[in-house]
């Protein structure tokens, strides 16, 4: 973080004054109710958990280089998976698109600040008590939670005190998501600049408004579903507990309830950063930019009705797996929509190869693997095969690693200029790019092979015939793993030393950060409303 | 009406509605119970009220494994035999005996399974324990009767069923029931 205030110190000596409150040192990040510098807090904790997270994933496949039981037992196996999953999602991703949010939508949008700036310091700031909460479960008797991110009972109902951690971390994680939302959707309904309408904002603007609906409507859901065990555990409440009639099935409707828009609460800002990007380095305006905005709603309404097929191995009737299927199909014409969009949007463009377009061609060669296999699980006897088999871990790590991830990196490489005023190095930015494309789809290409061929997921040992594409699969892991630091040396490269950025380094970007501000952006943009024709 | 007043308009109706949906979860619950109950999944502790095909079929013998757990719980409990045969229509009769090995009354819970699991639907339980919750005094001893009838519409490659209870204990209730 140190290398940040660094950063704002080469870029604003001159406004020093202007902090609010005047404080310095670490209580300016404590007291900071400054979009910008809530957002680069977000980003820089969701780097450090994707660190952790990756940290595990790296344990995870280590133990996956051979068959038998190397390094860790099969609990603390259970613990791991666990954990990768819930620091990823909520740790990582999401905190990484808020973060983005926080820079990127007042300067969109020409407003000055986030609406509720006391409120945006606050959802943060309960992130890194939820983080600690989260990792402290590992020193429980009986340590982390064993029972996979998606926390099913009856597991859940009887796991330690590690447990409650997971649960209350959730909580804390919800409410900030909660308030981040709301805060996001009044900036964007109430604060926009005169002449900003709707159908003008930037698509960035947009995915992340429905995205915010989009939490508003699930995380709640998610917080009755963690409550409705933490009462089943300490407070004789039966909802999920067989002895008093009640259910573990219905713990699973409850959390897809919430799970299945949590995947697109996910993929969405992730869109919204690639439709950004895709036009600057096409120099050309984005393809059916109304029917982007449609087909972004049509995704978000379309995910509350296809939660259960997440389920069709728990019993439920055919008419219901039927009908699951046909509307987790329907999923695929509105994203189709869009990967066409994004590809007209090339078509006779003049483009050109910067780091941050080779990571969004990235994401969409990878994020529509991702939708393909998506597809082929939407199949219920397809995936009664499929269920739990390492197919899945590919499909999944599709869309987040391939689609999530890559597009934060697109952001982050599209956006540096603009937000340290120093350009990143060029030529580490793409060595970046091949290293973590080839090494991603060594480690999760091959795992499709391995759930075809039945591998279940959530393992820590297999018959010696899957060896050989997870010892591929490993290696990938380690080489992903160490790639990472190239790219944390990149940033603080470019923050520390990187030559000046001019105010629109990518020719074909038109939003109003690169069009009415300097580079760097101020600490305080739009204080008085750009005039828009 | 000012900026300030729109926005925290706006954020009472957001924080409302991420209330509402903090309750839409908590009634998904009944709403789950009378879907199950409308499509007849989930009934395995109701009593069978469907009618029965009590045409004794005795060109079919059928074997049924009887099983029993215990989860968490002081109690010993077994069934007093360890399989029966019975034909399909025929009202049989299975007994099962538990004891409270704990100095305190303990209510518990019987949930039945089925091995396969889709022999569930033709294994009509007319009396079972598993209907109500047990309450046992410390140190007591009670022997409990299963009876069922097998349909006789029950899948020609069927010959044996497993018939599984687990007993849960009702915590909170301290042996009150």
């Amino acid at each position: 973080m140190s290398a940040v205030v660094d950063g704002h110190g080469h870029g604003h000596s001159h406004d020093h004054g202007e902090h609010p409150g005047g404080y310095g040192g670490i209580m300016r990040w404590i007291t900071t109710t400054n979009h910008k510098d809530i957002g680069t807090m977000y980003l820089w904790f969701s780097f450090l958990m994707f660190g952790i997270g990756g940290i595990i994933a790296v344990v995870i496949r280590a133990e996956l280089f051979s068959p038998g039981l190397q390094f860790v037992n099969p609990d603390l196996f259970n613990q791991l998976t666990t954990m990768h999953g819930l620091i990823m999602i909520f740790g990582a991703i999401m905190p990484a698109f808020v973060g983005f949010a926080n820079w990127q939508i007042p300067m969109m949008i020409g407003a000055p600040d986030m609406a509720f700036a006391r409120l945006n310091n606050w959802s943060f700031w309960l992130l890194p008590f939820a983080a600690t909460l989260l990792i402290l479960s590992f020193l429980m008797p009986g340590g982390a939670p064993g029972v996979g991110w998606t926390m099913y009972a009856p597991l859940t109902v009887q796991m330690g005190m590690g447990m409650d951690f997971t649960i209350f971390a959730v909580h804390l994680l919800g409410m900030s998501s909660i308030l981040g939302a709301i805060n996001i959707i009044t900036t964007v309904l109430n604060m926009r600049a005169p002449g900003m309408t709707l159908l003008r904002m930037p698509l960035f603007v947009w995915t992340w408004l429905i995205t915010a609906y989009l939490l508003l409507a699930v995380m709640p859901v998610l917080a009755g579903a963690v409550t409705m065990t933490l009462t089943d555990r300490h407070f004789g409440t039966t909802f999920f507990n067989a002895a008093g009639g009640g259910d573990p099935v219905l713990y699973q409707h409850i959390f897809w309830f919430f799970g299945h828009p949590e995947v697109y609460v996910v993929a969405m800002p992730a869109f919204g950063v690639i439709s950004q990007v895709i036009p600057a380095f096409s120099r050309k305006p984005i393809f059916g930019y109304a029917s982007m905005v449609y087909a972004t709603s049509a995704i978000a309404i379309i995910s509350f009705i296809v939660w259960a097929h997440h389920m069709y191995t728990t019993g439920m009737p055919v008419t219901g797996q039927l009908f699951f299927m046909y509307a987790t199909m329907l999923v695929a014409v509105p994203t189709g929509v869009k990967v066409f969009n994004w590809v007209a949007t090339m078509w006779k463009g003049s483009l050109s190869f910067e780091t941050p377009m080779l990571f969004a061609l990235g994401f969409l060669f990878m994020f529509t693997l991702g939708g393909f296999t998506g597809l082929v699980l939407s199949i219920v006897p397809v995936d009664i095969q499929l269920q739990d088999t390492y197919y899945v871990v590919a499909h999944f790590h599709y869309v987040m690693v391939a689609g999530a991830l890559f597009s934060a990196f697109a952001g982050i490489y599209f956006w540096l200029p603009k937000w340290t005023g120093r350009m990143y190095d060029e030529t580490l930015g793409k060595i970046h790019f091949w290293l973590t494309l080839v090494f991603f789809n060594m480690i999760f290409f091959v795992q499709h092979f391995l759930g075809l061929a039945g591998m279940p997921r959530r393992i820590p040992d297999y018959p010696l015939m899957f060896e050989t594409w997870n010892k591929v699969s490993s290696l990938g892991a380690f080489g992903m793993g160490l790639a990472q630091l190239l790219f944390l040396y990149i940033v603080v490269k470019c923050i520390r030393s990187g030559a000046p950025a001019p105010q629109k380094p990518w020719e074909g970007a038109d939003s109003l950060e690169w069009t009415h501000l300097p580079t760097p952006a101020p600490y305080h943009s739009f204080e008085t409303p750009p005039v828009l024709k | 009406m000012n900026l300030e007043q729109a926005n925290r308009r706006l954020f009472l109706r957001l924080a409302l509605s991420a209330l509402g949906m903090f309750g839409f979860g908590f009634a998904l619950v009944p709403f789950y119970n009378q879907i199950c109950k409308a499509l007849g999944v989930n009934s395995l502790e109701q009593r069978s009220s469907i009618p029965v095909s009590r045409q004794v079929d005795p060109s079919r013998s059928i074997t049924i494994e009887l099983d029993s757990n215990a989860h968490n719980l002081p109690w010993r409990f077994r069934p007093l035999v360890n399989h029966v045969q019975v034909h399909p229509g025929e009202l049989a009769t299975v007994e099962y005996e538990i004891v409270n090995q704990r100095s305190a009354p303990v209510t518990g819970q019987a949930v039945p399974s089925y091995g396969p699991q889709f022999a569930g639907e033709y294994f009509r339980k007319l009396e079972c324990f598993c209907f109500t919750q047990q309450t046992l005094a410390p140190g007591e001893t009670r022997r409990m009767p299963v009876t069922f009838v097998v349909d006789a519409k029950l899948p020609r490659d069927v010959n044996t069923i497993t018939l599984s209870y687990t007993f849960f204990e009702v915590a909170g209730r301290g042996g009150k029931s």
